[in-house]
């Protein structure tokens, strides 16, 4: 029962996980970038969160609304500046540019704000729980976290596929000069890829520092990793993959802190360099794109 | 209209007088890095006129053809649209301003739809003629298949999409650049077939083609490209075979006939053509 508990829970976490990566999976897919201050960037939202909370008095489940649309409209902005600048040299010195960015992130956050662990407080929701049976306990805000997660995939994938600008986002991602020639500002429409990947990720990082404590290292130490990890297990550019890796790794972790609470993220990992070898693709992704 | 076109062969019948083309290129110069891929290209397109660039490969056709798209930035020279200087402009604002470009090897968008393909096409469209209606009238196999993926078409099918995601943008001036690549004969031979259409619609074509036949069937003026130079001009009626070949691998000829000295090159470009591999270097 315990390793039926184990399963549960890991898809539960494993819902967190793909909020996390799917803004890493489309930034990737666009522009062929791994954006390395992800997972700073979701603290940095969990942090203007609890901000939000003590100046707007709001209640900390609601903060969202506020957070989110503030870190689309930054991601637009810096998307348009600092990363286009970048990738106007190459995609390497992109990666670059976000890899000092995680680096300011992490030790501003360290200067200004201490490294001290927070955590956003919603009170007993944060252990309410339900019980099936005597042995599993499903937390509330868990099960919330997932159902935000699936209803943010299906949004996303209802965007991508339906809408003008979901379009023009797959467009620039198949053939970015294909597309200029047909018109298209890619420039404008990675910025709204990056609007989608900020706003998505600072979901994560709210929902998660409602979920556990948070400090300024995390966003590298373990977010950015896990997203890594969950956009790979699922495959690369595969919105159903992301919930499929998210939820594979969170069970992975789940099995392995049931056999011993240090083994957690080692179980992780090894699922992870597993998927690398023997299925390199991702486990959602049948074969390699046909070539046009 | 400008009034002001000075070009290489303004004396040429068929280009003569006609200041104000719709389509200008002025002494356009442009690099791939170190090596110079265009030397010092003038040309004039008037509306409603189908002009063909030839040469072997490597002679510099596409690197024009994408930089009047906008696609290269040139090192100097100018594009003008209509007396309006676009060198300036980015691709997809030389799309809204009607220079529209069919690239070379179709390049479709293989994840998206027949349908998302022309879709895309509409997103910096001028108003016009051509909608996504017209072109399924144009192909009418292409209505029924129209949610099939672009990747899932066969070579001529796709270049079909191509020409279509261009037509819906409504072009002043159209840039084909070799269509005919990896296509059967009979497909090639149907979809130049359709120019006469295009034409109709108000629409001017700019073509590259390897394909000398083709290309000399189809335009009404025919312009040579050797590295980077253009080594004759003229209308394909008034050009000989032994000239077209001479400008083509710059083989010095008898020196009659059509080819032309660039006028701001100091020397006439078939001498330094001669004196060089008729391949030429892959710029």
């Amino acid at each position: 029962m315990t390793w039926v508990n184990a399963v549960i829970q890991g898809i539960l976490i494993g819902g967190l996980y793909a909020l996390f990566a799917c803004g890493l999976s489309l930034l990737f897919g666009v522009m062929n970038v791994i954006n390395l201050a992800h997972g700073d960037l979701a603290v940095v939202a969990a942090y203007v969160a609890l901000g939000v909370v003590a100046i707007t008095h709001v209640p900390a489940v609601w903060a969202f609304l506020i957070v989110v649309p503030i870190f689309a409209v930054l991601g637009y902005v810096i998307q348009r500046t600092l990363f286009q600048a970048a990738l106007h040299r190459s995609v390497l010195t992109t990666m670059l540019v976000t890899f000092g960015l995680s680096v300011v992130i992490e030790n501003g956050l360290q200067q200004f704000l201490s490294a001290n662990s927070h955590s956003i407080g919603i009170g007993s929701l944060v252990s309410d729980s339900f019980s099936i049976g005597s042995q599993i306990t499903i937390a509330y805000l868990n099960l919330a976290i997932l159902v935000v997660a699936v209803i943010v995939l299906l949004g996303l994938q209802y965007f991508l596929s339906s809408t003008t600008n979901g379009r023009l986002i797959r467009a620039v991602a198949d053939d970015r000069e294909a597309a200029q020639i047909s018109g298209i500002n890619y420039r404008h429409v990675f910025g709204i890829a990056a609007a989608i990947a900020f706003g998505t990720v600072a979901l994560a990082g709210i929902a998660f520092g409602m979920f556990t404590q948070f400090d300024p290292t995390i966003g590298t130490d373990q977010l950015l990793l896990f997203a890594f990890e969950a956009v790979v297990i699922g495959g690369l550019g595969s919105l159903w993959g992301t919930l499929a890796g998210g939820i594979l790794l969170g069970i992975a972790q789940e099995i392995g802190a049931n056999i011993a609470t240090a083994d957690q993220v080692l179980a992780g990992q090894l699922l992870f360099l597993l998927i690398l070898v023997v299925r390199p693709q991702g486990i959602t992704i049948r074969r390699e794109p046909r070539p046009i | 209209m400008s009034g002001s076109a000075v070009t290489g062969y303004a004396d040429q019948p068929g280009a003569a007088g006609l200041a104000g083309a719709l389509l200008e290129v002025r002494d356009l110069n442009v690099h791939h890095g170190q090596l110079q891929a265009v030397h010092g290209v003038s040309l004039d397109v008037p509306a409603g006129t189908v002009h063909a660039m030839i040469g072997a490969n490597g002679a510099g056709k596409s690197t024009l053809l994408r930089t009047i798209a906008g696609l290269h930035r040139p090192t100097s020279g100018s594009v003008l649209l209509d007396g309006t200087d676009v060198t300036g402009l980015r691709p997809e604002q030389r799309v809204a301003a009607g220079i529209v470009m069919v690239p070379e090897g179709r390049r479709l968008f293989p994840s998206l739809t027949v349908e998302e393909n022309l879709l895309v096409g509409r997103t910096s469209a001028r108003p016009g003629p051509w909608t996504i209606e017209a072109v399924y009238d144009l192909f009418d196999w292409m209505r029924d298949r129209r949610g099939q993926h672009a990747a899932q078409l066969s070579g001529g099918e796709q270049q079909a999409v191509a020409i279509g995601r261009a037509l819906v943008a409504n072009p002043r001036v159209l840039l084909l650049d070799e269509l005919s690549l990896g296509l059967a004969p009979v497909v090639v031979r149907r979809i130049y077939g359709l120019l006469p259409q295009l034409l109709a619609s108000g629409v001017t074509v700019l073509l590259v083609e390897q394909d000398v036949s083709q290309a000399l069937g189809v335009a009404s003026m025919v312009h040579c490209l050797l590295e980077g130079r253009i080594t004759l001009a003229g209308q394909p009626a008034e050009l000989t075979p032994a000239q077209i070949e001479s400008a083509y691998f710059g083989v010095v000829g008898n020196g009659r006939g059509k080819r032309l000295g660039n006028d701001q090159a100091p020397t006439p470009p078939e001498q330094q053509a001669g004196s060089s591999e008729s391949s030429g270097a892959e710029p």
